[in-house]
């Protein structure tokens, strides 16, 4: 009773106060951190921006005009030829033997890690295939170049040009594999144990169960794998830029040179570009149709993914 | 027996189906093992490609004859000696400017050494042979050399040496180095990273810890794994419209007196490689977050912290280790990525040391590249000798990224 008076006296005291104050560092420090993650969606803005102004201008231009950009075959701004074929052919040529080398070895290699391999085989592969992945891709380019474009004259004789698409295709290929293992290997090690048990206890051999049972349960994940791969073969820039050559070419012969929509990019952004031109607008045009592509493969590998989660978890 | 054959098989012939069926398994075990061993071989015959190139038998001309300058060979000079002939035939002019970008006194008799035969006896080189060709063909190589080139000398060389890391560039391929290269990929990623890290950091504990799931929050995480898809060549078309082009007073100086540049400046690469590896660092960030044990959080807010007190005191230092595995990850990608620097226009002959963040600028991977595209083999050479550092630098970091991670793991 005393102790309470002498509380009670105390002109100091106030009964605490639970009530939730503003406070401003707080809400200045949250704000700040808000912004930092809003800029990511300003930078997409300003990527669709900028590319989408730019190539306003050389869409907007009186001689582009959509029957020349989808109805012929040569390409060469400077001089009025607009027709976007021969960039289109050899990125998808390149991007589609990327695809035919990196698919069945990625699957395979991505197979026997997840159904094969010993933890122990595991651990001494896979730092091998991260390397692979970790390489410049300027060094695959000069790889490409001064090894395989030989190698392949060796084997098809005087038909292979010195810059030719199957060079690039097949190193962007070895490139893109171990993106390939370690998403499908994903996709295999998520298909629920169970599954595996039972086909064993049928009798089933290693590798029916792999093939016929594990494989189609992860084939969502494995698509997924395989659209990310297209992505990236079709946005892949130095292996192209340095070996599969300098200048449009309307073919799909993978013997020739031809350029591919970054090679070309690459090229004319590297000399001396004037702001304003014909060719420093058609090349933004050109880079807004990579992103855009390369944007919807996303979205649907992002979409399948999502999916494929939720149907085992 | 007849119908028995189309439901299951008996004796003789369950015995053959298991037969082919055991040995489509160990077949299938081979096939899908060589997919790897095809992955490995191909990391080899890399490797082996650019140690072939970077080495081997070299056969050249002295376009004037070393006698001319001195009577003594000339791995005999001494540093003296050198200097004085350098001083005697040298322009007064060239001399100076040599003097004026660095004392010649105060070089070492190598780099002296490469001078003489830089300026005053000059090196034609006449062909190059492969380290395999050297190692296995050198009879041939020396009778082909006798006959061909009669004039000519024949030297092993090694194409990396301490002086190639230490000389600017060169327009010929003897004489060339990365010292400006080297300069300029630590330049740029040190701006990227002065960048993207804080930037990408905040994003993440933005997006871990304060933000709630609206539609905008799921706008933003989606978007930031669709960014990290985004083709590094569109990242330069959009450093060339913005930092180059539209900022240009900002990135080429200008605005701060700095005159005689335009926006191609290593401040414009260093912050568009930045914005390209911002998706990286702050994925990595939130994964580094997102293990640190919510019992912490708890436990902050149990006292009485408050949100960014919990995130500063206790989250933060407990995701360091990550955040910063994540970044060195994003530094080797930065110093590997070549193809938004050639957009935003990255100068591939640059003989200075780079200045500031408002200089002209060059890379490793943009010289591998020049002088991989280039058509004589001795810039080949050369293009691997510079490859050979590049890896050894991207080994390097991830082996301390390698290591960060693995104390973290123990850790929990």
């Amino acid at each position: 009773m005393k102790q309470e008076n002498t509380i009670m006296e105390n002109q100091n005291f106030r009964p605490l106060d639970l009530k939730k104050k503003m406070r401003l560092g707080e809400s200045v420090i949250q704000t700040l951190l808000f912004l930092a993650g809003f800029l990511s969606i300003f930078i997409t803005v300003a990527i669709v921006y900028v590319l989408g102004k730019e190539a306003w201008l050389f869409f907007g231009n009186p001689d582009v005009t959509f029957a020349k950009f989808l109805g012929t075959t040569e390409w060469s701004p400077g001089i009025g030829k607009f027709g976007i074929w021969p960039l289109v052919t050899s990125t998808l040529t390149t991007s589609f033997i990327a695809m035919l080398v990196s698919l069945p070895f990625g699957l395979a290699a991505a197979l026997y890690l997840s159904e094969y391999a010993s933890p122990k085989a595991r651990s001494a592969l896979k730092p091998i295939l991260e390397i692979l992945a970790g390489i410049p891709t300027v060094v695959y380019g000069y790889f490409a170049l001064l090894f395989m474009t030989p190698l392949l004259q060796f084997i098809f004789g005087e038909g292979v040009q010195v810059y030719n698409m199957l060079s690039a295709g097949i190193v962007m290929g070895i490139m893109i594999l171990p993106l390939i293992s370690s998403m499908s290997e994903d996709a295999l090690s998520s298909v629920p144990r169970a599954l595996r048990e039972g086909s064993y206890a049928m009798g089933a051999t290693k590798i029916e169960t792999s093939l016929q049972v594990v494989l189609p349960a992860a084939l969502s994940g494995i698509g997924a794998a395989l659209i990310i791969g297209i992505s990236r073969a079709v946005g892949e820039t130095m292996i192209v830029a340095v070996a599969a050559g300098a200048g449009p070419n309307f073919t799909f012969n993978p013997f020739l040179a031809a350029e591919t929509m970054t090679g070309h990019i690459a090229r004319i952004s590297g000399g001396d570009l004037s702001y304003n031109s014909i060719d420093y607008t058609s090349l933004f045009a050109i880079a807004l149709m990579l992103f855009l592509v390369t944007l919807v493969l996303n979205l649907i590998s992002q979409g399948i993914i999502n999916r494929f989660r939720q149907r085992y978890e | 027996m007849n119908s028995n054959h189309n439901h299951y098989p008996e004796g003789e012939s369950l015995r053959r189906a298991l037969a082919t069926r055991y040995r489509n398994a160990s077949i299938g075990r081979v096939l899908f093992f060589s997919a790897l061993v095809i992955a490995i071989l191909s990391l080899v015959a890399l490797l082996y490609n650019v140690i072939d190139g970077a080495f081997g038998y070299v056969a050249f001309e002295y376009k004037n004859d070393p006698t001319e300058f001195t009577s003594k060979p000339l791995d005999d000079l001494t540093k003296e000696e050198l200097l004085a002939i350098l001083k005697a035939n040298l322009s007064s002019g060239a001399y100076t400017k040599l003097d004026n970008e660095k004392p010649m006194e105060k070089r070492s008799r190598s780099v002296l050494y490469t001078l003489l035969l830089e300026r005053l006896i000059q090196i034609d080189t006449k062909q190059t042979w492969s380290l395999t060709d050297s190692i296995f063909r050198s009879g041939e190589i020396k009778a082909e050399v006798a006959q061909k080139y009669p004039e000519a000398k024949l030297e092993f060389r090694s194409w990396l040496t301490p002086v190639f890391l230490t000389t600017p560039m060169s327009s010929k391929a003897e004489f060339a180095g990365v010292r400006t290269a080297i300069f300029g990929s630590l330049w740029m990623v040190g701006i990227a990273i002065l960048f993207a890290l804080p930037i990408g950091t905040g994003a993440a504990i933005y997006l871990q810890e304060y933000a709630n799931k609206n539609f905008l929050n799921r706008v933003i995480q989606t978007n930031i794994n669709n960014l990290a898809g985004v083709p590094s060549i569109v990242y330069g078309m959009l450093g060339l419209a913005i930092f180059v082009r539209t900022l240009e007073p900002l990135t080429s100086g200008s605005i701060f007196g700095v005159t005689d540049a335009n926006g191609r400046t290593i401040l414009s690469a260093g912050l568009t490689m930045g914005i390209l590896v911002l998706p990286l660092i702050i994925i990595n960030a939130q994964e580094a977050i997102k293990a640190v044990p919510d019992s912490l959080r708890q436990a902050a807010f149990g006292v009485g912290a408050t949100r960014w007190q919990a995130v500063w005191h206790h989250v933060l230092p407990n995701a360091l280790p990550g955040i910063l595995t994540g970044s060195i990850l994003a530094v080797s990608r930065a110093i590997g990525e070549t193809a938004p620097l050639i957009v935003v226009g990255a100068s591939t002959f640059i003989s200075l040391d780079p200045d500031g963040p408002f200089s002209k600028f060059t890379a490793l991977p943009i010289q591998i590249y020049q002088w991989t595209t280039r058509a004589q083999p001795e810039f080949h050479s050369i293009a691997a000798s510079a490859i050979i550092v590049l890896l050894v630098l991207l080994l390097t970091l991830n082996a301390t990224a390698v290591l960060l991670r693995n104390r973290v793991q123990r850790r929990y």
